[in-house]
């Protein structure tokens, strides 16, 4: 709003050049620097300024070893450990213990998620189904799912029942908490403008709730990925007949060091592969996505 | 210009000295809302206390009313979004939307959003395509909402309010987050597809000269009643600086409690 020019002039009036503090201006112009600074040759520069304290590492974890410091039984070499990869793909072991592993770890998330996502849709579009669901999931949740594993036994004995039966329990879980979120974190302006163009309760969940909700429920898909990772290495400590857990165990009874870190650096890359594959379906549910749509 | 004042008390319009019947260009046309002695209260207040209004087909009407006067709670009303405690409420049953916001589905693509409630088929897309064609956002048909820009996302919400050839179309402050100039923009579009298609049109807004450009009348609504309902016969396109248009800003802002202190330009 201008000022009416008797109130300019009693501001003026008040800023005294006696009592108040001197103006003092202030550089943020950028000082000028070559168009280098963000060019692809630090890019380059960063990266490998990344790699290098891996790089050192496996320098110094090599070196230790080569000078025995640590016995070989404790600590082998990064050599031997690829010798140790050499030996479980000339015997085949590895080839035939990934499949097995996997297959528990995507059986048991198949169900969990599916499970999950259902009550979670239940809760989330019902209120019946959340009163009904929501009470006796967040109680159950509380339980840490390797705690289970005893009981399991009990219950499905030593085979496969009980590894995917803990994959499953494990993974209903952050599947359900994120749907549940998702569909209740829709705009509830969405739903009234769709209620508003005459769309049926079906139609609103799935025109509206259920995509609009879809980027949280992958992002608990995502998580549950990792749990079920983490959930096999529980069950496949029970006794596993196959699988990397297998190869586990018979190095632990033959001390062979170098192939249970093998195995460790196994179920690293299968962790970094159900990752991967979790963001390629991201990159295809979600095309939509501000990270993925150039605005 | 003439301005022809009417309220419930006084159904037949009075001006000054003169008695002058109101032309009423639209007495022919069916009535697309029909209110009779609403009432909304909340928490004890009546925010709406024995609302009586007529609109028919091909009518521009422009609620005003300072914040608070259920402005917008009528306009729910009408939409079906919400109920009034009294009264008769019958409005047209194919009618649609336009919310401040956009209210787009950011996960489906302009044409889907535009077809949000309708079949979503090769044949309704092309008529999709034809709504967006008509609000100028032809090329976006593909587009995700996210892409757009404020304005152009509320051209895809006009696109498909109008997809469904509603006999009443519901404007709540649809402008009132766009930028000055986008605003002038769509002022013309509204005005240039309600003339094409011919809704009666109900648009909610705070602002005055938005309501004298585009309406063929004018009410206020104060105290949950309608305070001042009048017929605006003047040419359009409508020009702000003429005088007629002055004088009725002027009486409006009167009627709305407002006087202003920076004369606008005139």
């Amino acid at each position: 709003m201008p000022l009416h020019p008797s109130q300019l002039a009693s501001a003026a009036a008040a800023v005294s050049p006696s009592t108040a503090p001197p103006l003092v201006l202030v550089d943020l112009s950028r000082p000028a620097r070559p168009n280098r600074a963000r060019s692809g040759l630090t890019k380059t520069l960063r990266l490998l300024l990344r790699a290098l304290v891996p790089a050192v590492l496996l320098v110094v974890w090599q070196g230790v070893c080569a000078l025995h410091l640590v016995s070989p039984e404790t600590l082998p070499s990064p050599a031997d450990i690829i010798a140790a990869f050499a030996e479980l793909i000339r015997t085949g072991e590895l080839q035939s213990a990934i499949p097995a592993s996997l297959g528990r770890a995507l059986v048991g998330l198949a169900l969990g998620a599916t499970t999950g996502l259902i009550l979670g849709l239940c809760a989330g579009l019902w209120r019946l189904g959340e009163e009904l669901s929501d009470a006796a999931l967040q109680m159950l949740r509380t339980i840490p799912f390797i705690a289970m594993i005893p009981l399991f036994i009990i219950w499905f004995g030593i085979g496969e029942q009980a590894k995917i039966a803990l994959i499953f329990g494990a993974t209903i879980f952050p599947v359900y908490l994120n749907t549940y979120a998702g569909v209740r974190g829709v705009d509830a302006k969405l739903v009234e403008a769709a209620q508003v163009f005459g769309l049926s309760p079906r139609l609103i969940a799935q025109r509206v709730i259920i995509p609009t909700a879809l980027p949280s429920i992958l992002v608990g898909l995502r998580y549950a990925a990792g749990v079920a990772l983490l959930a096999l290495v529980a069950a496949e400590q029970i006794n596993a007949r196959s699988g990397i857990g297998f190869i586990l165990i018979n190095a632990n009874q033959n001390q062979r060091t170098d192939i249970i870190i093998a195995g460790i650096i196994v179920y690293a890359l299968l962790g970094i592969l159900i990752d991967l594959a979790m963001r390629v379906v991201e990159r295809l549910a979600l095309p939509w996505r501000p990270s993925l749509v150039p605005a | 210009m003439s301005l022809h004042s009417s309220s419930l008390h006084h159904p037949a319009p009075v001006r000054a000295t003169s008695y002058i019947p109101a032309p009423d260009p639209f007495a022919d046309n069916p009535v697309a809302v029909h209110l009779a002695g609403v009432r909304r209260v909340f928490n004890g207040r009546a925010v709406l206390d024995g609302i009586d209004l007529d609109v028919r087909r091909g009518e521009f009407i422009s609620l005003l009313g300072p914040s608070g006067t259920g402005k917008t709670t009528l306009l729910r009303i009408l939409a079906g979004l919400d109920g009034a405690d009294g009264g008769r409420v019958q409005v047209a049953a194919a009618r649609s939307v336009v919310f401040q916001e956009p209210r787009l589905v950011p996960a489906k693509r302009v044409w889907q959003n535009v077809l949000l409630g309708a079949p979503q088929t090769a044949a309704t897309r092309t008529a999709a395509a034809r709504a967006l064609e008509e609000v100028g956002l032809g090329r976006h048909t593909d587009a995700w909402p996210r892409t757009l820009s404020g304005g152009e996302a509320q051209r895809v919400a006009l696109a498909r309010a109008l997809a469904r050839e509603p006999h009443l179309l519901l404007l709540d402050e649809p402008f009132a987050a766009l930028d000055a100039l986008t605003r002038i923009r769509m002022h013309d579009l509204v005005a240039q597809l309600w003339r094409r298609h011919l809704p009666a049109v109900v648009l909610v807004t705070h602002d005055v000269d938005e309501a004298i450009l585009l309406s063929d009348r004018v009410i206020v609504l104060a105290g949950g009643k309608v305070r001042f309902d009048a017929r605006l016969d003047l040419a359009r396109p409508r020009q702000r600086g003429d005088d007629a248009f002055v004088a009725l800003r002027a009486r409006l802002l009167a009627e709305l409690g407002v006087a202003p202190s920076i004369p606008h330009h005139a």
